[in-house]
């Protein structure tokens, strides 16, 4: 497949993987984590997001929305998404970007030559590319073409999944990938079906299939206080990496710095009363981790000066 | 604040100290030893023996001041933080007293016995006299008009030709050696008795007459720390100052013995030099881990020193830059340069003459001094080849992260391959090292005068008004077209090049006049003896005696300027989103009435900075124009023009004389920095900026300066380390040429904005140097805090 649809590039990308990389956040996710901090990568379509502290009240997008769906408050715009089409004439024109448009198509020579601009710092810093998203594999045609391509020119890739898609998808893109970052999210099967909105199970087969394939896997936690920090969790998390024979997770705390993100799709956003996890926390997770055989790896070191 | 000592001794500390709270001030004794030796001499000599001999008439009066405590002794002025004046560069009125002792920022106290004397003995003799004042009158009424409007700056109207840096002649050369050479010299048969070469002998005269000016000098601090010593009660500190006495004694007059010798020799002819004139001044030791590591192996084998001793006496040594501001400016100079530093900038590591990896125990020990130090005199510089270990890099990088604007990063290869494109030997190349902020230079060899900045963005305003400068309301330009009949954006560029040359020109035509001017007038032969080979040739330095001479003209606002004609290109041409008559109203009412259609430009047009082609073809295109206008023209003094591409604060001032400018910028705001993005316009991350700042071909310049501002987090630990490092390499292995971090994170900043006296300690990265954030000016602190912090993502 030859396009695909993304929302974002991120170069200098220090957080999902090795080195220096550039992360490109595919569109549409078969999950619906209430906690996502890129709300904008669920759906497959474009999206609009609306920032209107921004506004100037220039009443541009008013004059020119051909459905009516923006009306000027005294608090900046508002769109009647029931309305909107999301013909993004307004995100194109607004001169302060208080409309703002999430997602775009892109070819795969397009998006490689993007990814290779910044080949020199990847070979210094031994970074590369990662597809992260919503899920990357749900456009698993476009990117393996882009895997293939970025392959051919010698770039580090990883690809950051909920684990949730086709055996197949993944098994197209081993001889491809470098690093799985596998996002862990919930293995309780009753609490994923709550949370995540699907079964358990295809996960922790395709984990178990990775692994035997000699893929290199880094599986990273999101802590979520009351949804997944709970010891029946924890240990079936410890038997799900034993029986793939995987030693070692990342713990990422979870935070609220998306949330904003969900007002401005004008999305709900239900996570206002979970807490990010405080180091005592991580600290108690770590130990039963660690008491289990498991190394833990911490997302961002500091160091005191 | 609280007070650290970070490892400095209770000595270092104490002259830190004293360093660190003295108010600068202005000392009338320079001018009045000047003004008397003039009186004397003046018509009864050569001018270059005139010069020796207000040189020797200094060295032998002025006043000798030895800190209690100090190692390593002599001022310019008469102690810690005194600046003297240069009556024969620019004598300052009364008012320019005034406005120096009152102004809010890079004021001097100036008191009432100087302010008198300056009034009585000073101007009534200097009046008409000095070079500033002849300069002025020489120049044509084009430069003039120019020169009001902002669309250049003059660095020699109130300062000498300067820099240049020591080579390692002096770690080898005593005095008396070059005495002895001038001797040999004068008996050659070439020069002796050959009516023709008068010239030559006044010359080498008065190049033997500094040299003992010199030792004289020094042995008047030897005899001060002697007398000293005799009502000294501490016996340690007794055994000091007879040291010290010892020290002084020996050199200048001969070669350095030890790592001590090596460093006050050294200081003696960094005074003579910045006493001699004021050359504005950049001069330094240059690549001194080099230079002092054969006394430092030597003196730790012979066990005369341990690291902790070396320490301290490198220590002693920063203290003395850090004790001499820069003398006092006034006008449009101060606005190009407003600070009290005078730009030493000392070079660590790099490659040896041989081409390999030259870093040694006494780089690291050097760069532990800097941490400890963190003065803003000496500033310090790494000079990271690819030969050099990562450990050097690293262990660098743990300082600069600390957020105090200390050391900045050069690229060894850029520089070599920038040195051997002009000309220079690859030996030369490899000694040589970068100055002042960022400029190259074969040290000790080349003659490479900044001869001032170049308002590139002004040219544009003054082409879109077809040649009229707006602010003045002068014609400066030639008709170069209504830009409303401009059929396409090539058009309009070729306008641009035409005012560009049509404004060069003058520049170019103004600076002949003035290195005249100061060869014939202001010769320097004291700093003559120390840069190659104004002896051999008996030739001053002011009058291309020096193997290598160049001149720089600085390009400013790159960024600016790129941004404007992207927004041009894209909005007029390519999307025909606005005519020319909306736009140039839009620029003539400063956008009044009109933000909406400010803000679509500013976030609509391809902002140069973000690894886009659009906007960064048109950067290299303008470049280029700049390049190819200047890189090769000769001087007067029989040298060649070259570019770089530095602001140091004259960003500021270039941005307040021009209008509202197409990319969406109002009148009066801060042009781009060097050359890095429009302030807040690099919203693709640090790779993406250090892409297209590699775009223009460095190795044509003689120097560019690119800022990148962090936040501290995204710095922090090994990992942060890592990227700091992998972003240097990437960008050095793009040919790119110097880089700098800004480590304070925006609250920070605001804060010490809103309470200066909470934080007074707080040095922040300008512009090729670092400054005391207090010091600066609301404007330069307000666009530091806009310049992007880049976070870890």
């Amino acid at each position: 497949m030859n396009k695909g649809i993304i929302f974002n590039i991120q170069r200098f990308s220090l957080h999902d993987g090795p080195g220096i990389r550039t992360t490109i956040f595919f569109k549409g996710c078969p999950l619906s984590c209430p906690w996502c901090q890129n709300p904008e990568g669920m759906r497959p379509e474009k999206d609009l997001f609306r920032h209107s502290a921004r506004c100037i009240a220039c009443r541009f997008c008013v004059e020119h929305c051909p459905e009516k769906a923006v009306e000027l408050t005294e608090n900046g715009p508002v769109i009647n998404r029931d309305l909107c089409s999301l013909c993004l004439i307004c995100a194109e024109n607004c001169p302060v970007e208080a409309f703002e448009k999430a997602g775009r198509e892109i070819t795969v020579g397009e998006l490689v030559n993007e990814i290779i601009k910044d080949r020199i710092i990847f070979e210094e810093s031994g970074g590369g590319a990662t597809f992260s998203g919503g899920e990357p594999l749900m456009q698993s045609g476009f990117l393996i073409s882009v895997l293939k391509a970025l392959k051919n020119e010698g770039i580090h890739t990883a690809i950051e999944t909920s684990g949730y898609a086709s055996w197949e998808s993944f098994r197209d893109t081993l001889p491809y990938t470098d690093l799985y970052l596998f996002d862990l999210k919930i293995v309780d099967p009753g609490k994923c079906k709550e949370f995540l909105g699907v079964n358990i199970e295809p996960i922790l087969e395709n984990l178990n299939k990775l692994a035997k394939n000699n893929a290199d896997i880094l599986v990273r936690i999101p802590v979520i206080p009351s949804v997944n920090d709970d010891l029946r969790n924890l240990n079936l998390v410890v038997k799900t990496l034993n029986s793939a024979g995987i030693d070692s997770l990342e713990l990422i705390p979870y935070h609220k710095l998306g949330s904003a993100k969900y007002s401005n799709l004008d999305l709900n956003y239900s996570m206002h009363n979970i807490e990010p996890p405080g180091p005592d926390q991580l600290d108690r997770i770590t130990k039963l981790l660690e008491a289990s055989g498991i190394i833990i790896h911490s997302e961002v070191e500091r160091e005191n000066d | 604040m609280i007070k650290q000592n970070r490892g400095m001794n209770d000595r270092v500390q104490k002259l830190r100290e004293i360093s660190e709270t003295t108010r600068p001030s202005i000392s009338i004794e320079r001018a009045l030893l000047v003004t008397e030796a003039y009186k004397n001499h003046a018509g009864k000599v050569s001018i270059p023996v005139l010069r020796a001999l207000v040189f020797k008439h200094l060295m032998e009066n002025k006043t000798i001041h030895i800190e209690n405590g100090e190692l390593i002794v002599g001022e310019r002025g008469t102690g810690p933080q005194v600046t003297p004046t240069y009556p024969e560069l620019c004598c300052h009125t009364l008012d320019d007293l005034s406005v120096i002792s009152e102004r809010e920022k890079i004021s001097f106290e100036v008191n009432e016995h100087v302010r008198n004397t300056q009034e009585h003995e000073i101007i009534p003799y200097w009046h008409g006299r000095s070079m500033r004042e002849n300069i002025f009158k020489q120049m044509s009424k084009d430069w003039h008009n120019c020169y009001e409007a902002g669309i250049f700056t003059e660095f020699m109207e109130q300062r000498a030709p300067g820099h240049t840096v020591a080579g390692d002649k002096i770690y080898n050369t005593g005095m008396l050696d070059l005495k002895a050479q001038i001797t040999s010299k004068l008996n050659s048969p070439g020069l002796k008795d050959n009516p023709d070469q008068e010239a030559k002998r006044e010359q080498l005269k008065a190049m033997d007459i500094c040299a003992d000016a010199l030792i004289t000098f020094a042995k008047r601090h030897a005899q001060k720390a002697r007398e000293i010593a005799k009502t000294e009660i501490l016996p340690e500190r007794r055994a000091e100052l007879l040291k010290v006495a010892s020290v002084c004694e020996r050199v200048p007059a001969n070669a350095p013995c030890d790592m001590w010798e090596a460093l006050q020799y050294y200081w003696f002819v960094h005074l003579g030099v910045i006493t001699e004139l004021n050359t504005w001044d950049a001069f330094c030791p240059g690549r001194l881990d080099q230079h002092l590591r054969p006394f430092y192996e030597k003196d730790i084998e012979k066990g005369n020193l341990n690291r902790e001793k070396a320490k301290e006496l490198l220590e002693c040594f920063w203290i003395k830059f850090n004790n001499q501001p820069a003398p006092p400016k006034v006008g449009i100079t101060l606005k190009e340069s407003g600070t009290y530093t005078d730009f030493s900038n000392i070079n660590l590591g790099g490659v040896k003459p041989d081409g390999k990896d030259g870093v040694n125990d006494i780089t690291y020990l050097l760069l532990e001094v800097i941490d400890e130090m963190r003065l803003l005199q000496p500033s310090t510089n790494i000079q990271l080849s690819k030969k050099n270990p990562d450990l050097f890099i690293r262990k660098a990088g743990e300082i600069i992260r600390k957020g105090w604007g200390q050391p900045s990063v050069f690229n060894v290869e850029a520089v070599i391959q920038e040195l051997l494109i002009q000309g220079k030997s690859l030996v030369d190349a490899r000694n040589g090292g970068t100055s002042g902020c960022v400029e190259t230079g074969a040290f000790g060899k080349e003659s490479y005068i900044l001869t001032g900045y170049f308002n590139l963005t002004k040219v544009l305003e003054i082409t879109l008004n077809n040649g009229f400068d707006p602010l003045t309301g002068k014609q400066l330009g030639p008709d170069t077209g209504n830009p409303r009949d401009f059929n396409s954006f090539e058009e309009l560029l070729k306008a641009f090049e035409t005012q560009l040359k049509h404004f060069l020109d003058i520049k170019i035509t103004g600076n002949q006049v003035i290195e005249k001017l100061y060869a014939d007038n202001m010769p320097a032969p004291f700093l003559s003896l120390i840069i190659d080979d104004c002896l051999e040739n008996a030739k001053d330095y002011n009058a291309g005696g020096s193997r290598y001479n160049t001149n720089y003209i600085q390009g400013v606002g790159i960024g600016s300027i790129t941004d404007s004609l992207a927004s041009i290109k894209k909005h007029i041409y390519d999307d025909q989103k606005y005519s020319w008559d909306r736009l140039l109203s839009a620029l003539n009412t400063n956008f009044s009435g009109l933000e909406a259609m400010r803000q679509y430009i500013i976030h609509k047009t391809p902002h140069y900075g973000n690894d886009d082609d659009y906007p960064d073809d048109i950067m290299q295109k303008v470049f280029s124009m700049f390049h190819h206008l200047v890189d090769g023209r000769k001087t007067f003094r029989g040298g060649t023009y070259r570019i770089n591409m530095l602001p140091t604060t004259c960003h500021v001032y270039f941005g307040s004389i021009i209008g509202a400018t197409p990319d969406g910028r109002l009148a009066g705001i801060p042009l781009s920095e060097g050359i890095s993005p429009v302030q807040g316009t690099d919203i693709s991350g640090p790779t993406a900026v250090i892409k297209s700042a590699a775009k223009m071909d460095h190795l044509l310049t003689g120097g560019t300066l690119l800022n990148l501002k962090f936040s501290p987090i995204a710095l922090a630990g090994d990992k942060g380390l890592d990227n700091l490092v992998h972003l240097v390499r990437s960008y050095f292995r793009m040919d790119g040429h110097h880089i700098q971090f800004n480590v304070v994170d925006a609250d920070t900043l605001k804060k010490a904005q809103a309470n200066p006296e909470l934080h007074r300690g707080l040095i922040v990265r300008v512009a090729g140097y670092s400054d005391y954030f207090n010091n600066l000016s609301e404007q330069l602190q307000n666009e530091i805090i806009t310049r992007t912090a880049h976070e870890a993502l």
